[in-house]
């Protein structure tokens, strides 16, 4: 076969050495158990790695070092979103990639705030090899993976040198950078509990840019409505960059509640969801222009989740 | 320390020895002489690096080489024939101006091309989303998003880019 020449490989003259790399050596555990005895070993010198978007930035940068990283990219485990027929449940493995939940039919259909944000996380070069742990755990008050799945009351389960627990996704989240981890703890499982008959929902990425750019806000909000298709019977929303970690509008979710959904209400949920917000003043936009379009935001998701109920019912 | 790798490069078996920290943009550029794979930011950010690992699109700058063990990597010296003919996409490029300086037409072919392989009927709408993250400082996007365009309307003749690979098989 012609062409081989060009795989053979070669010295170049006066090759430019890669300055950005730091060394390290790159382990590759096929067990959750395996990767945690890697890290207890390693202790503070090793840091695991799953799709390596966020870590090989952050070595490039200097803003990491470490001596060791463990993949968790070989431990099986179901590489899709499962739904269970009989539970109702989602299961999400964390190690499951951005483009895996984006190309789910399931997640389209039946969980279409969470298709809306990972569409338009990075690039889909990114989405590829990008994970939804990952995204995750690097608690950034942006990450839009992390609002949807708090508006549908997502848990998280985590394994660890200690064993293993689960929490609410909602107390995850500590402050900027900064989860409810420790040292060897690995995020492992996204369950999200069965959704309401009549429920509908939606998120919107607000920024200048949709691909490659942190959002200067992100609104998630979840509605279910009684038989009468009109009165809410519960309401999640979440917001995304209007706190330091993400954070749900409790009193706004509360003020809908037992109230019919319409214009009104979904404008007045929106007044009350900006009061609550805690937006600051920031490199993509200043606090007020923030608190006025969690407002509105909230209301234009309300109307969307609304609006899609009725599709998937084959109403209007 | 090293560590052995074998994968499939553009057709060819290959077998290295690779650095743990090396990215597989250093192991196509540095150590194999391929240097059609650009490197821009080097941070994910622009796609100059983008090729094709088992036919996804990736960011080599941010994929390391010991996890291509075992897979498939296509880069744009991987699109022509051996003979050297262009792939459909490569002559489209050319065709409808598509490269101006040309630094971000690798990645903004191979990101083509995984979405053709996908949806041969692709829209302008996935069009767009495709190459979200291949940035043209020359700003000739509305040539770029016409060359996929075109291609695209030719869906009967099977833009599948190994054609040459799958005549080998046949």
């Amino acid at each position: 076969m012609s062409g081989g020449s060009r795989c053979t490989p070669m010295t170049l003259p006066q090759a430019i050495e890669e300055v950005d790399m730091r060394r390290f050596t790159y382990m590759i555990p096929k067990s959750l158990d395996e990767a945690i005895s890697m890290h207890v070993a390693h202790g503070e010198r090793a840091k695991y790695i799953a799709g390596g978007t966020d870590i090989l930035i952050k070595i490039k940068e200097r803003k990491a070092a470490p001596d060791y990283l463990i993949s968790l990219k070989h431990i099986l485990g179901p590489d899709r979103p499962l739904f269970s027929q009989e539970t109702g449940e989602l299961y999400i493995g964390a190690f499951v990639t951005h483009r895996r939940i984006e190309t789910s039919k399931t997640v389209r259909t039946r969980y279409p705030i969470l298709h809306d944000a990972v569409k338009n996380i990075g690039s889909v070069q990114i989405r590829n090899v990008a994970t939804i742990g990952g995204n995750l755990v690097n608690a950034v008050p942006s990450a839009d993976g992390a609002i949807p799945l708090i508006a549908l009351d997502a848990e998280i389960r985590i394994h660890g040198p200690k064993g293993r627990r689960s929490m609410d996704l909602l107390h995850f989240f500590l402050g900027p950078g900064q989860c409810d981890l420790e040292t060897g703890e690995i995020l492992t499982e996204i369950l999200i509990p069965p959704v309401l008959p009549r429920t509908g929902s939606a998120y919107l990425k607000f920024g200048r840019r949709q691909a490659m750019e942190l959002p200067l806000l992100g609104v998630g909000v979840v509605l279910s409505l009684e038989e009468d298709f009109k009165t809410c019977c519960r309401a999640r929303i979440a917001l995304g960059v209007a706190a330091p970690t993400p954070m749900r509008a409790i009193q706004a979710e509360a003020f809908l509640n037992g109230k019919p959904v319409d214009e009104k209400t979904l404008e007045e949920a929106g007044k009350i969801a900006a009061e609550e917000s805690r937006v600051r003043d920031s490199i993509r936009g200043v606090a007020w222009y923030r608190r006025e379009m969690v407002g509105v935001l909230v209301k234009r998701m309300g109307r969307k989740a609304l609006q899609r109920i009725h599709e998937t019912h084959g109403r209007r | 320390m090293g560590r052995d790798v074998s994968f499939v490069l553009n057709g060819l078996e290959t077998h290295i020895r690779i650095e743990d920290h090396w990215t597989l943009l250093h192991l196509l550029r540095e150590e194999l002489g391929l240097l059609g794979t650009k490197e821009g930011c080097g941070s994910g950010e622009c796609g100059a690096c983008t090729v094709l690992v088992d036919g996804m699109a990736v960011n080599a700058c941010l994929y390391l080489a010991a996890e291509i063990d075992g897979r498939t990597v296509l880069t744009i010296e991987g699109m022509e024939a051996p003979d050297g003919t262009l792939h459909p996409l490569q002559r489209a490029f050319v065709k409808h101006g598509g490269i101006q300086c040309g630094f971000c037409s690798p990645g903004m072919i191979l990101s083509a091309k995984a979405l053709l392989d996908e949806r041969p009927d692709a829209d302008e709408e996935a069009i767009k989303a495709a190459i979200a993250g291949n940035i043209c400082r020359c700003t000739g996007y509305v040539q770029i998003i016409e060359s996929i365009r075109s291609v695209t309307r030719k869906a009967e003749e099977k833009v599948k880019v190994m054609a040459w690979q799958a005549d080998e098989e046949t």
